[in-house]
């Protein structure tokens, strides 16, 4: 399909988009669960009691050997407690058919698993399909989950899965996941196979989803940072599959409740209170932005304005961040030339942590971080000094935590 | 002899009716052949399936019926089943079939990624609905591949079959040609069996695409 005929289509989706009426999460308890293997004597998970709000992220983090994925699976009975019971919105888990059950539960998981011989639009009816929907209801549901995970339905609905890259194949498997509407996700190191810079933005896009879905999501993570990152409260898991601590990110690096909790957070919990903030809780700098061809001097002159910046930040016509041209670059009184822009950080989203941030701008010459929207437009940018202010301050994070109903 | 043209034309001429008769015989050997050794074969590889310990002696089995000559299969079989009987020649005939197919299937089956499966459990398929809307699709190149093979293979042999009175084409390779000294026969007998089996396997391959789209967008990815 030619370019600006896809153009058409996705404002055509845009201007067509309903707004999402799904029903929220609901309320996902354990009470005294305990998962023995065969004979084993030692139990896999520990008479685990705990209880997951409606529409929170709950990430359940631990060493291997926690028990922490056994623990998710018990949601959904992939696998069975041995003793105890679960409970979503109140109901026990074990008074439906397995399968049933499974049906209304997302369910997400860290190599996608995608059905590769389904279209990127049949595979997200799989579930709608299993439940019997009609096929006018599917078509439509299928169109609103790809505009919500951010592919354009016209572009990718009679793709194979094969034809996708990493990253657009995770954002199809959360589509799945969400297609019947289910209160409850449930996610397996669903990031775990894209790489760094990637990840926080898949991350960064799935909290943004969860803003408008509001899902009670179970989210298992060996990783500390994607665990402070993502969850509005973790579960700590320790060999065995007992429950170390269960509260707040926040909390649990200012108050660690045991030992093994304060060595599995690390030593450096000062730095990893940088992943409790995010980009967005800074004052950002309204950057001097050129374009390539527009004359040196008004570049030069808006620059001495600004006060102390160095650099001017070279956009595109679309607003997206090219480069940076140092100030000794715009001596001359001809128009600005894009081959004397160096490369600058990877941009960041307002939803990046200040400690993904950080690292990021650490790894390039010039120490400031451009901050883009979803489409890569220039919003703003981040000092290294803004970040180091931050650190000295309480974080200040707004309070994301849903009020149960 | 000497004054003998190398084929006479004017015999295939003749002929033609009883090489089309011959000629319909022999596909409908080889598809009885392959369709039971399908069924057959599948029917296995799902018992193998739910109990694994099988695999070994039910392979082993298909194994040793594979490495059998046909010429000792169809002397043993002939004092039971009968001469001229073509139950005589379907049951030599599928008893090859079942180890290349058998091999195949499951190696379909266990070619299936593990996260396809797991994310199919996760969903909510059933079992039966598993197999049949992920498992098998996933599975059919390679099992396509295995019918492929069995197919030309017993195209092949369902000429030897001719030594207990049927054989299709086979018929006049060794009825005519060889107990009678007439080359044209056997030409005929021979070259029609081999462009059947070629025919048999570019058929399977137009198949193959055609039934997995998915798999050759793939390979254009690539």
């Amino acid at each position: 399909m030619p370019r600006h005929v896809a153009i058409i289509e996705r404002a055509k989706g845009g201007l067509y988009h309903r707004p999402m009426q799904d029903a929220a999460g609901a309320v996902v308890a354990f009470e005294h669960v305990t998962k023995r293997y065969g004979n084993a004597d030692a139990p896999a998970v520990d008479d685990l009691t705990f209880t997951i709000r409606a529409g929170e992220i709950c990430v359940l983090v631990g060493p291997s050997g926690s028990g922490k994925t056994t623990t998710m699976k018990m949601v959904n009975r992939l696998i069975e407690p041995t003793s105890g019971r679960i409970t979503i919105g109140g109901r026990d888990v074990m008074s439906l058919p397995a399968v049933q059950l499974r049906r209304r539960i997302g369910y997400v998981i860290q190599q996608v698993g995608l059905f590769p011989h389904l279209t990127i639009g049949e595979n997200v009816a799989v579930v709608p399909r299993l439940l019997g929907w009609k096929p006018g209801r599917i078509a439509e549901r299928v169109e609103e989950l790809l505009d919500l995970v951010g592919l354009d339905p016209a572009t990718f609905k009679d793709r194979y899965p094969s034809e996708l890259s990493g990253g657009e194949r995770q954002r199809v498997g959360v589509a799945r996941a969400l297609a019947a509407d289910p209160p409850v996700m449930l996610m397996d190191e669903p990031f775990g196979a894209v790489d760094p810079i990637r990840r926080d933005r898949l991350q960064n896009e799935f909290l943004r989803l969860q803003e408008k879905v509001r899902k009670t999501i179970v989210f298992v993570t060996h990783d500390v940072d994607e665990a402070i990152k993502m969850a509005d409260r973790i579960a700590i898991l320790q060999r065995g599959g007992v429950l170390a601590q269960y509260d707040t990110p926040e909390a649990i690096l200012a108050n660690p409740a045991s030992d093994f909790v304060e060595r599995f957070v690390g030593a450096d919990r000062g730095l990893k209170r940088l992943s409790l903030a995010r980009v967005r809780d800074l004052a950002l700098v309204e950057p001097v932005t050129v374009r390539a061809g527009e004359p040196v001097a008004d570049a030069r002159r808006r620059l001495d304005a600004a006060g102390d910046l160095r650099y001017a930040l070279l956009v595109d016509d679309r607003e997206r961040p090219v480069g940076w041209i140092d100030r000794r670059d715009l001596e001359h009184d001809g128009k600005v030339d894009p081959a004397t822009a160096v490369p600058g950080p990877q941009p960041v989203q307002p939803e990046t942590t200040l400690r993904d941030a950080l690292s990021v701008m650490l790894a390039s010459s010039v120490q400031l971080g451009v901050v883009v929207d979803e489409r890569d437009r220039v919003l703003g940018l981040v000092s290294v000094d803004a970040i180091s202010e931050a650190l000295r301050e309480p974080p200040a994070r707004e309070d994301r935590t849903v009020a149960a109903t | 002899m000497n004054d003998e043209p190398f084929i006479r034309w004017d015999w295939i001429v003749d002929n033609l009716d009883e090489i089309g008769r011959r000629l319909g015989e022999h596909v409908l050997l080889t598809v009885i052949a392959v369709g039971i050794g399908f069924l057959i074969s599948f029917g296995l590889a799902l018992l193998i399936r739910r109990y694994r310990r099988l695999e070994a002696p039910i392979v082993g089995v298909g194994g040793i019926l594979y490495s059998i000559p046909s010429l000792a299969l169809f002397a043993m079989l002939v004092p039971i089943t009968g001469i001229q009987n073509p139950l005589t020649a379907e049951i030599a005939l599928v008893s090859y079939t079942i180890l290349i197919l058998l091999r195949n299937i499951l190696a379909g089956f266990d070619g299936v990624p593990r996260d396809v499966l797991e994310a199919a459990d996760g969903m909510g398929f059933t079992r039966t609905q598993r197999l049949w809307r992920v498992e098998l699709p996933i599975a059919l190149p390679v099992m396509v591949a295995g019918l492929r093979v069995a197919t030309v293979t017993i195209v092949g042999l369902v000429t030897v079959t001719a030594l207990i009175g049927l054989g299709g084409l086979g018929y006049f390779i060794v009825d005519v040609g060889y107990r009678r000294f007439f080359l044209t026969a056997t030409i005929v007998g021979s070259v029609g069996a081999v462009l059947l089996a070629i025919f048999a396997d570019r058929g399977f391959v137009l198949l193959q695409r055609a039934l997995t789209p998915w798999a050759a967008r793939r390979r254009a990815a690539d």
